[in-house]
């Protein structure tokens, strides 16, 4: 995928002496030595990431964390102290105050916390109102508004004032409005952080479906970590102005880089994100209808495990061999693995969510197996792994 | 320790400006006095109750049938007082001096808003403006213009001005900074920043501004009649100078109803507004 958006070395420092701030960066010193030293916050310190084409990215970090500054020297509401950003190759620190409005017109649109809607105006006119700065004709602008008040599902509420929506329809609005302007970028700043949390979730999918739909490149800021994990395609995770980690929602899971992030992933509900693959285990040898039972009892008895899966030669799932069977059909000199009927088990498909899995499964057996789309074995899952991955983010005590 | 000379340096500054400007100052003043008497002139072609019922008119449709009704009554006491002329005077003196006032006020009070360096100047100038006791104004206008009208309007000008600046400037300040981020995210220009979202949001703030002067310029043209303005408060002038209790009381009543009127009538105009 193509970089959309760079960033480099970003620094941002609150004060009326930026400068000599940057020289006790540069020599090492940390954010509190700085800040005693000259009383100046450093907001943003030395901040590097790239933004793909159609990704959507998300910023996360608590309040105080600099999230909100890095969005607003995106689009330059905020002037960086030092650093470069580019925008399809635009350095964008280096236009002028005519250029940078040009370049917010056209190649980013912003969705706000707190909704910000203009109160003066009609939701229709709200809406048009980035093209509206751009002088594009009434008629045509009404038009294209009329588009995406469809496309959040606001039809009938054009001619209504922004007091008398809900949060929910306001943020909707907001939504439109940044998608009207036809930028490719959306900066959203905790757009969802402010509503409640049944209209949030709502929200959030309507999002993910949009986005699919719309390929935009999006950065998204959040302080809740299960948006980010939800939303996020790549997640950059920011403490007091640096960034500690960026990577997939995944990687973020399986791999927090610090004790600060595995900190914060206690409070995850894990089950979102994680699937049965995630907790299945490979089996360790796998025999085919046309294998000899001798040779599974061998293995079953060299590894004290008691039954095996078995596949057929395309490797569809086909049941069971336990140890028991296994024997008595020795016993009665039965020699090819085909010619016993298999114990039939459960199986579950290998990208279902653990949250979703647990409804199916706890009445059957305590193993199951998994597979792939096509039906294909790819592991084994017991349900008690299923029950402890679901235990162990809900209590949270225990450390991995 | 030695009287710091303050007053002799203000009249020395004041006999300089008439010596230099006094001509084109007066002649001016003789230019607009003709402006008043003509537009005096145009609302005393209007018939008196088709005056009234332009009045009522306009208070049906910003606020109700109470105002309308109230404003009928308190019109057909003044013209019934015989204070007609007086009343259409002292209108035209309130009208004129207010529609300067914001004239000049909003665009001030803009800039001020957006200008700390020129909100710290303009606030203590306006503080000033606003308590200094107003007959001070009356002498500076009268020598530089005159007795008549336009010293009035002068005086009233000052006097009633800073209510306007002051809340318009307070109108911006208060526009939520989101919103102008709004703006500014968009890629608005100062201009379309300015039109489209600080004013609209500060115009109920600025309303309230153009009420104020409104009232301090009516209470103003009524002591200018001190230096020659006609209407009503020549009328109370001369009751006072001769002991006239009723008459000083007949032209007080009109005052109260015109303020009423024009403070209900733009109360409602700045609702109807939002």
């Amino acid at each position: 995928m193509e970089e959309k958006l760079i960033v480099k070395n970003l620094i941002k420092i609150f004060g009326q002496n930026p400068d000599k701030d940057l020289q006790m960066m540069r020599k090492g010193f940390s954010k509190e030595e700085i800040l005693k030293e000259t009383n100046q916050t450093v907001a943003i310190n030395n901040v590097n990431f790239t933004v793909k084409q159609g990704e959507l990215f998300v910023l996360m970090g608590l309040s105080g964390s600099g999230k909100s500054t890095i969005l607003r020297c995106l689009n330059r509401l905020i002037e960086p102290t030092s650093g470069e950003i580019f925008i399809d190759g635009t350095d964008i620190n280096k236009l002028n105050a005519k250029e940078i409005r040009k370049f917010r017109q056209e190649k980013m649109a912003m969705v706000f916390q707190q909704f910000s809607l203009l109160p003066h105006r009609t939701i229709l006119s709200n809406i048009a109102y980035g093209l509206e700065v751009q002088k594009v004709p009434r008629k045509e602008r009404e038009r294209k508004a009329q588009e995406y008040i469809k496309l959040v599902g606001l039809c009938g509420w054009e001619n209504k004032y922004p007091h008398e929506l809900s949060g929910g329809m306001k943020q909707r609005v907001g939504l439109a409005r940044a998608l009207t302007n036809g930028s490719d970028i959306l900066l959203m700043d905790e757009a969802f952080s402010a509503l409640d949390p049944l209209i949030r979730e709502e929200m959030q999918c309507e999002l993910i479906t949009l986005q699919q739909k719309l390929k935009k490149t999006i950065v998204f800021i959040t302080h809740d970590l299960n948006e980010a994990l939800k939303l996020g395609d790549r997640i950059a995770f920011l403490r007091d102005g640096k960034l500690i980690q960026v990577g997939t929602p995944k990687e973020m899971l399986t791999n927090p880089a610090d004790d600060y992030i595995k900190k914060f992933l206690h409070s995850v509900d894990k089950s979102n994100f994680l699937t049965i693959k995630d907790i299945m285990k490979t089996p360790s040898f796998v025999f085919g209808l046309n294998d000899e039972i001798k040779l599974a009892l061998e293995k079953m008895k060299q590894r004290n495990i008691n039954n095996v899966f078995i596949e057929d030669q395309n490797g569809k799932f086909e049941g069971i061999l336990t140890s028991e069977q296994a024997c008595e059909a020795y016993n009665k000199g039965i020699t090819k693995i085909s010619m016993i009927k298999l114990v039939r088990c459960p199986t579950i498909t290998e990208n279902i969510f653990v949250k979703n899995s647990i409804g199916e499964f706890i009445e059957s057996e305590s193993i199951a197996a998994v597979v792939n789309n096509s039906q294909k074995l790819v592991g084994s899952v017991f349900s008690r792994d299923i029950i402890s991955a679901l235990i162990n983010e809900q209590g949270g005590g225990k450390d991995g | 320790m030695a009287k710091f000379p303050l007053g002799d340096l203000i009249n020395q500054a004041v006999a300089w400006i008439m010596t230099t400007w006094g001509d084109p100052l007066s002649a001016f003043s003789k230019n607009f006095d003709k402006f008043i008497v003509g537009f005096h002139h145009i609302l005393a072609i209007l018939p008196w109750w088709l005056f009234i019922i332009i009045i009522v008119i306009l208070a049906l449709k910003t606020s109700g049938w109470k105002l309308a009704l109230g404003s009928a009554i308190g019109l057909l006491i003044i013209y019934n007082l015989e204070l007609w002329p007086d009343f259409l005077d002292t209108v035209v003196l309130v009208l004129v001096s207010a529609f300067i006032s914001v004239l000049f006020g909003i665009p001030l009070g803009i800039i001020a808003g957006k200008s700390k360096g020129f909100h710290r100047i303009v606030t203590p100038v306006l503080d000033v403006m606003q308590t200094m006791p107003s007959f001070v104004y009356l002498i500076p206008a009268l020598m530089f213009f005159g007795l008549g009208n336009f010293a009035a309007i002068f005086a009233t000008i000052i006097f009633a001005m800073p209510p306007v600046i002051k809340l318009t400037d307070l109108g911006i300040r208060q526009v939520p900074v989101d919103l102008i981020e709004v703006g500014e995210a968009f890629g608005s220009n100062p201009w379309q920043l300015l039109f489209n979202i600080q004013l609209p949001i500060a115009l109920p703030t600025i309303m309230a501004g153009l009420n104020q002067t409104m009232m301090l310029s009516l209470s103003m043209v009524v002591i200018t009649a001190m230096i020659g303005a006609g209407g009503l408060g020549a009328g109370v002038l001369y009751a006072i100078s001769q002991m006239n209790i009723g008459m000083g009381f007949e032209n007080g009543i009109a005052v109260v109803i015109l303020a009423i009127i024009l403070d209900r009538l733009t109360q409602s105009i700045a609702h109807s507004k939002k």
